[in-house]
């Protein structure tokens, strides 16, 4: 196997744009991204999209070489990869692969999701779809109350409280704000956070991302040719895609998702670190709770400690493991077919230490979790410098 | 049938389909078998470890209530 790095990374504004369609989304990103690698179009040699939902979103399919031919990029093979809210982090883990398997050298991926064209009940069904239609959507479930009923579960079972559920709002919001790409750059104060609009109890409006318009791109290169393209390669130490049921009434224990913890294992074992070795994070903050319950699966602390953890300042910007630096999904936003992608650029721009008002003071290993549904997906990418 | 709540929400914000029902509560119930299914609750609210009792099933979505 060949050892992979990031070699270019681009990402539009995430927010509600309502003259934008989803193509001039993509291809915004994919254009910065092709600039930010050097690389011309005519080099790329394979192309996956990660989208989730486009048909439903904005009645378009085969999205796949429709955005790539957009870029300039003809001829090459052209794949759309649909995991939910995993969807870039798929299509990341399979461009990865295909260069470490020697298949290709310049692989480009673009996420992407157009969402703010649907009403907010029209985007709930839309979402809920990512859950299993038979069962617990046909009963009324919606995603936020299928993580609602997580919170529920996990504050039975560890004493978690709405107020370390607000700690992380708080703590993301105060992260986005220094963000000038986020969707929602505004503070939130721990008294807003725990006087929300419920959505599904105990989740209100400040526990759930946001629905939101974006892209974002990488290209991956072998590590050795890397240089070629960039001075700031980043390389990609360890990756690996997991799976699991979707429905939750199938899992044994909905206070732990599996899929991450197979995931991160494979993914510490390749790049041959811990998770006390990571410096910071990228998490799928999609509501607050999945955040706790991933510091937990990650192994970042210790299990039912997510919640104390948290309020605790231990993922803060100054603490000891800052998660979702950029805002989070909660902050920065949430277009579910970005997401995955988004998060390694999040993590490549602190690596190359051009983060700004951001820049963490430790920044050269980081880690992303891209989760799908409910816990049906994950994919867990650690980058390091090369 | 009967069960034992294992999680439930009240749902404020719905799907189209469901935005005439607001608020309502699902429920994820572990049956006398072991079997969880997720389902809808009818009449008072119920909390995690509240026993419930299948009222009907309605177009493929069980509603249990609060047993006595």
């Amino acid at each position: 196997m060949r050892p992979v790095a990031v070699i270019g990374t681009g990402k539009t504004r995430f927010g509600a744009f309502p003259d934008r369609d989803l193509l001039s989304l993509a291809v915004e990103a994919g254009d910065k991204c092709l600039k930010n690698g050097h690389v011309s179009p005519t080099q790329v040699e394979a192309f996956y999209l990660g989208n989730f939902a486009g048909p439903s979103f904005v009645g378009q399919n085969h999205l796949a070489p429709y955005v790539s031919t957009a870029l300039g990029i003809h001829e090459v093979p052209a794949t759309r990869i649909e995991a939910a809210c995993a969807s870039s982090g798929s299509a990341f883990f399979h461009a990865v692969s295909g260069v470490a398997a020697g298949l290709y050298d310049l692989v480009m991926v673009v996420g992407v999701e157009k969402m703010t064209s649907q009403p907010t009940p029209r985007v709930t069904e839309i979402l809920a779809s990512a859950g299993d239609c038979s069962g617990e959507i046909r009963a009324g479930s919606t995603f936020p109350s299928l993580f609602a009923m997580i919170a529920r579960r996990h504050m039975h079972e560890f004493g978690t409280r709405r107020e370390h559920l607000a700690a992380v709002a708080v703590k993301n919001h105060a992260n986005g704000a220094l963000n000038p790409d986020a969707h929602l750059r505004k503070i939130v104060t721990f008294d807003q956070a725990m006087a929300g609009k419920p959505v599904a109890d105990p989740l209100t409006v400040y526990d759930c991302s946001l629905i939101s318009d974006g892209a974002a791109a990488v290209i991956v290169a072998p590590a050795d040719r890397a240089r070629d393209f960039t001075d700031k390669p980043v390389h990609v130490l360890g990756i690996a895609q997991a799976s699991d049921a979707l429905a939750l009434d199938e899992k044994a224990d909905i206070t732990t998702f599996p899929a991450v913890k197979a995931a991160s294992r494979k993914a510490y074992r390749m790049a041959g670190v811990s998770p006390s070795d990571i410096q910071f994070g990228e998490l799928h903050d999609c509501f607050t709770i999945a955040e706790i319950i991933a510091l937990e699966d990650l192994g970042f602390v210790p299990r039912g400690e997510g919640g104390p953890c948290s309020a605790a300042g231990y993922t803060a910007r100054g603490g000891a493991k800052p998660v979702n630096a950029s805002g989070g999904l909660k902050s920065k936003g949430h277009p579910v077919g970005a997401t995955g992608v988004a998060q390694i650029c999040d993590i490549v721009q602190q690596i190359r230490g051009e983060a700004g008002e951001r820049q963490l003071a430790r920044h050269s290993l980081g880690l992303a979790e891209n989760l799908g549904g409910s816990g049906a997906s994950c994919v867990v990418t650690i980058l390091g410098e090369l | 049938m009967m069960g034992v709540i294992y999680t439930e929400t009240v749902v404020h914000m719905a799907s189209p389909a469901f935005e005439k029902d607001v608020p309502y509560q699902v429920a994820i119930v572990t049956l006398e078998s072991g079997e969880r299914m997720t389902a809808r609750i009818e009449g008072a609210r119920v909390a995690i470890d509240d026993h419930v009792v299948l009222v009907e099933t309605r177009g493929g979505v069980p509603f249990f209530r609060k047993s006595e």
